[in-house]
């Protein structure tokens, strides 16, 4: 792929006591595109994401998003960088209003700091274009009649709607979803299929982790496969789906019916 | 028994200058566990440090202003030696830290080692320390008010400056809150890797609500030393936190006035269960000591059963603990 990337990551590795969970030789991140990160649970998928954004610390390595290194770089500094992540867990801010987690995602909040923040006419303004923008990216995910509502009180899949708006609202040039179809009814997973394919069309980078192969033949531009830790394949959708080694890692977790069905429904449509 | 005498003494405490110093500290207190999550069990320390700061500034000869200035600083640099370790770690640590912070400033300033080194004035304290405040009382000599329920001119003068910052601190507290500031450090409370990954500096928000909550405590400790005009170091015991945090809770915690109704109803309370157990249980049952920890039991009994019925405090929102989850 000759594309300009956005991420490069060279010999991440983290190790928990005797288990490595991620040992990633080398990985690239094409700039807007969809790339999807498949492997099978346990994988070291989630571990991967928590390194690439300063939630973890790698026992080595070192990776670069859009010029910037990032060893090393505290978790904030990489989401302002750019980089914004959601979580396989979600993480909604029950107590807080749907409204107010998007709010509160805004980047340049004058009124996120201590003394500007008792003189409101500083920040009014900025506010009122914060709160315009997230209703209609509230809008944009249905859940504008949700607007009041504390976030608690969403169903799982409006939680990963929101958790993923929020992100939006970050201004992220690369958004990295974790699950963001798990849990979710069918009759959304297509609603947030839509949504990915659109941040596409807006030109934004997107990284997302599934295991589902239906899902991830249908929409992605590149397939990285992860195992035990080390990307064992990288392609096209349909180089991945049809890599032995792929295959290989799945049925090793007695996952094959379900991938060769995903496969297989995937190659045909 | 006399009912309107325990009454208008019940009402006394809570509204004295007691009262009042509490309600500050607790508003201090409300700020970093009810707005921000973070887990401040020497707010003492806090205080402590309030009262020192003014009482060794005054005793070595400096002006009651400067003595102030040194309380306030200290307390901030109180809160950077206790968040700098302990806030980037889970939320126990900075319980486990602050809580012995807050013993071990009390046994050194109340050693006779603090008294020769750091001025402290050891075990005995440090007296006559109100300096100028004392001159700039406005309020003509004498006693105010009825039955009890009654203030000698100094006390009144006290009373009304507590009051005056405790209302001062909540509403600075009220527009911080308000604020995108205030938004940032719920978000803290409730997930703060939800926070950092959208872009917060998590530690800085912290570390501003400690120190932010910390001055409080040491406005709160000013004002208790203003009240008896001398520090005591036996004042400062973890008994005086936990009653903080019984104010906060009973007030309701991450509510912007439940500090001070939480403050004034605490010491209603204490006060009156007291005055009515002194007065009905005789000598010979209890004694005094042993009542003095009765009333403190019903304090408990009270707290708990507000927990089963209003979980939320007095003034919290309940919609807020619904949405958990
Ligand atoms: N904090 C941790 N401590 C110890 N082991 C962990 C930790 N986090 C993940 N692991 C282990 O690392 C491996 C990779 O986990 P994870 O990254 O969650 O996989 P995936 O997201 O691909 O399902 C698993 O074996 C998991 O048990
Ligand atoms: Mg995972």
């Amino acid at each position: 792929m000759a594309d300009d990337v956005i991420l490069v990551a060279d010999g991440v590795q983290r190790v928990f006591g005797g288990l490595t969970a991620v040992d990633v030789d080398h990985v690239e991140v094409p700039r807007g595109r969809i790339t999807a990160l498949i492997g099978p649970n346990g994988a070291g998928k989630t571990t991967l994401f928590n390194l690439l954004t300063g939630f973890d610390k790698p026992t080595e390595g070192s990776w670069s998003f859009d010029g910037h290194q990032l060893a090393g770089v505290p978790a904030h500094k990489v989401a302002r960088y750019g980089m914004v992540r959601t979580f396989q867990l979600t993480k909604a801010l029950s107590k807080m209003s749907v409204l107010d987690n998007m709010r509160l995602a805004a980047p340049d909040q004058s009124g996120e700091r201590i003394l500007t923040s008792l003189v409101p006419g500083t920040w009014r303004a900025r506010e009122r274009a914060v709160t315009e923008e997230a209703e209609a990216l509230l809008e944009r995910f249905n859940l504008a009649h949700m607007r009041d509502d504390y976030a608690g009180t969403l169903s799982g899949g409006q939680r990963k709607l929101l958790e993923m708006a929020r992100a939006l609202m970050a201004k992220p040039k690369m958004l990295m979803l974790d699950e963001p179809m798990a849990g979710v009814n069918p009759a959304l997973v297509q609603s947030l299929l839509e949504h990915i394919k659109q941040l596409r069309t807006d030109g934004m980078t997107v990284l997302f982790v599934e295991h589902d192969m239906d899902v991830v033949m249908g929409i992605s531009d590149q397939v990285v496969c992860m195992a035990e830790g080390q990307v064992i394949s990288v392609g096209t959708p349909h180089h991945v789906g049809s890599d032995p080694k792929v295959i290989e890692a799945y049925l090793g977790l007695r996952r094959a019916v379900e991938f060769e069905e995903g496969y297989v429904e995937g190659h045909g449509g | 028994m006399d009912v309107v005498e325990t009454l208008t003494e019940s009402m006394r405490q809570a509204v004295g200058p007691q009262a009042a110093a509490f309600a500050i500290a607790a508003v201090g207190i409300n700020l970093q566990f009810g707005y921000t999550g973070l887990l401040n069990f020497g707010q003492v320390a806090f205080l402590l440090a309030g009262a020192y700061g003014l009482g060794i500034t005054v005793d070595a000869g400096g002006s009651f202003w400067l003595g102030l200035v040194v309380a306030i600083t200290s307390a901030v640099l109180l809160a950077f030696l206790l968040g700098v370790p302990t806030l980037r770690l889970r939320a126990d640590y900075l319980a486990i830290v602050t809580v012995a912070t807050g013993e071990i400033l009390r046994l050194v300033v109340g050693s006779a080692w603090g008294g020769d080194n750091l001025g402290t004035g050891g075990p005995q304290g440090v007296k006559e320390v109100t300096g100028v405040f004392r001159d700039l009382n406005p309020i003509p000599d004498g006693s105010y008010g009825f039955s009890s329920f009654r203030f000698e001119s100094q006390t009144l003068w006290v009373t009304l400056v507590g009051w005056t910052l405790a209302l001062a601190a909540t509403l600075l507290v009220r527009q911080l809150v308000r604020s995108p500031w205030g938004r940032v450090l719920r978000s803290i409370r409730e997930d703060e890797d939800a926070a950092r990954s959208l872009g917060k500096n998590v530690f800085a928000y912290k570390m501003q609500s400690l120190a932010l909550g910390g001055v409080m405590g040491a406005i709160g400790g000013i004002i208790i030393t203003l009240n008896f005009t001398s520090v005591i170091p036996d004042y400062f015991i973890p008994t005086v936190t936990f009653f903080a945090y019984a104010v906060v809770i009973l007030g309701g915690a991450g509510s912007v006035w439940g500090p001070l109704v939480g403050s004034v109803i605490f010491w209603f309370v204490i006060q009156f269960s007291e005055s009515s157990l002194d007065a009905t249980v005789p000598e010979d049952i209890l004694s005094s000591q042993d009542l003095a920890a009765l009333r403190f039991v019903l304090v408990g009994v009270l707290l708990m059963a507000l927990m089963v019925f209003r979980p939320q405090g007095l003034l919290g929102k309940k919609e807020e603990l619904l949405a958990d989850g």
